[in-house]
């Protein structure tokens, strides 16, 4: 057995009636990515190292947030299938002074009709965005579990969640 | 979702969509809850590790986290040579939002119509 240092790792899936070609512009067009989940518009330079940038959505910005809340850099890009970027939020003391985490989305259809997206978000060394992305902060929104059931919503029935 | 019967279900299987009935039957389980709350203490742990944890048959700890997974509950990954099982909190945020909400929303309304009810008198 090979020994490595350990990593710390989330996993996040949900099956989204829609084709992976929707879940993938979803995540990638900033005109989605504010539909749904914090509300922020994400821009993604797709290519192997274009930036990411999350803009802070109004509410964002009311309690004092920067223009670009969330930081990374495109580390792989295989559309619709496969984005590997990473992410690291600038807003917030705790979580700037983190390492940027390590994000992957993998993208395939499970079903006809029906999309896997799987979430891996590695966020070793980065203890104050695990609890950030896993939903618990309080008051700082429901992370990935609450993102991904809102995606779902949304393409499947063309409403967010409310709220 | 309906999916036709075939003959290869054992291969097919694990691409059915999980619904709320396999999430609430996989719930329905000590062990397996135990499995969930294991996972949640320390996440990505191997069969192994999870055994070890139970008394138990590596085989009886296998069937658990076959429902756990079949539910949308456990994802497992390979590293290398091993078999890593994740907590996925997914299925259960969607029971919150498609049950727990509802209900709550309704409790609060009925505790704020009390409320004015007592206030007006």
């Amino acid at each position: 057995m090979t020994s490595t240092t350990p990593r710390t790792v989330q996993v996040y899936r949900i099956y989204i009636q829609a084709t992976p070609e929707a879940v993938w512009t979803a995540i990638t067009d900033p005109e989605w990515s504010q539909r749904y989940g914090y509300r922020s518009p994400a821009h993604f330079e797709l290519r192997p190292g274009g930036r990411y940038r999350g803009l802070a959505s109004p509410e964002m910005t009311a309690a004092g947030a920067p223009e670009v809340a969330v930081e990374g850099e495109i580390v792989e890009v295989d559309p619709p299938r496969r984005l590997v970027q990473t992410w690291h939020p600038v807003w917030g003391r705790e979580a700037a002074a983190e390492p940027a985490t390590r994000l992957t989305y993998e993208i395939d259809e499970s079903s006809p009709g029906v999309t896997r997206l799987t979430v891996v978000h590695d966020v070793t060394d980065a203890p104050s965005v695990a609890g950030m992305v896993a939903g618990e902060v309080p008051n700082a929104g429901g992370g990935w579990s609450e993102v991904l059931s809102d995606l779902k919503t949304l393409l499947e029935t063309g409403k967010p969640l409310a709220g | 979702m309906q999916t036709p019967l075939t003959c290869d279900q054992m291969v097919t299987y694990l691409n059915v969509v999980p619904d709320d009935d396999l999430v609430f039957k996989a719930l329905a389980d000590p062990t397996r809850r135990f499995l969930l709350d294991l996972l949640f203490a320390r996440d990505g742990r191997t069969l192994t590790e999870l055994e070890s944890e139970l008394e138990m048959t590596r085989f009886g700890v296998m069937k658990h986290l076959r429902v756990l997974e079949e539910a949308g509950l456990v994802v497992s990954r390979r590293s290398g040579r091993e078999k890593l099982h994740f907590l996925n909190p997914v299925p259960i945020r969607q029971i919150h939002d498609r049950w727990i909400d509802k209900y709550t929303a309704h409790h609060a309304l009925t505790l704020i119509d009390l409320k004015s009810e007592l206030e007006d008198k």
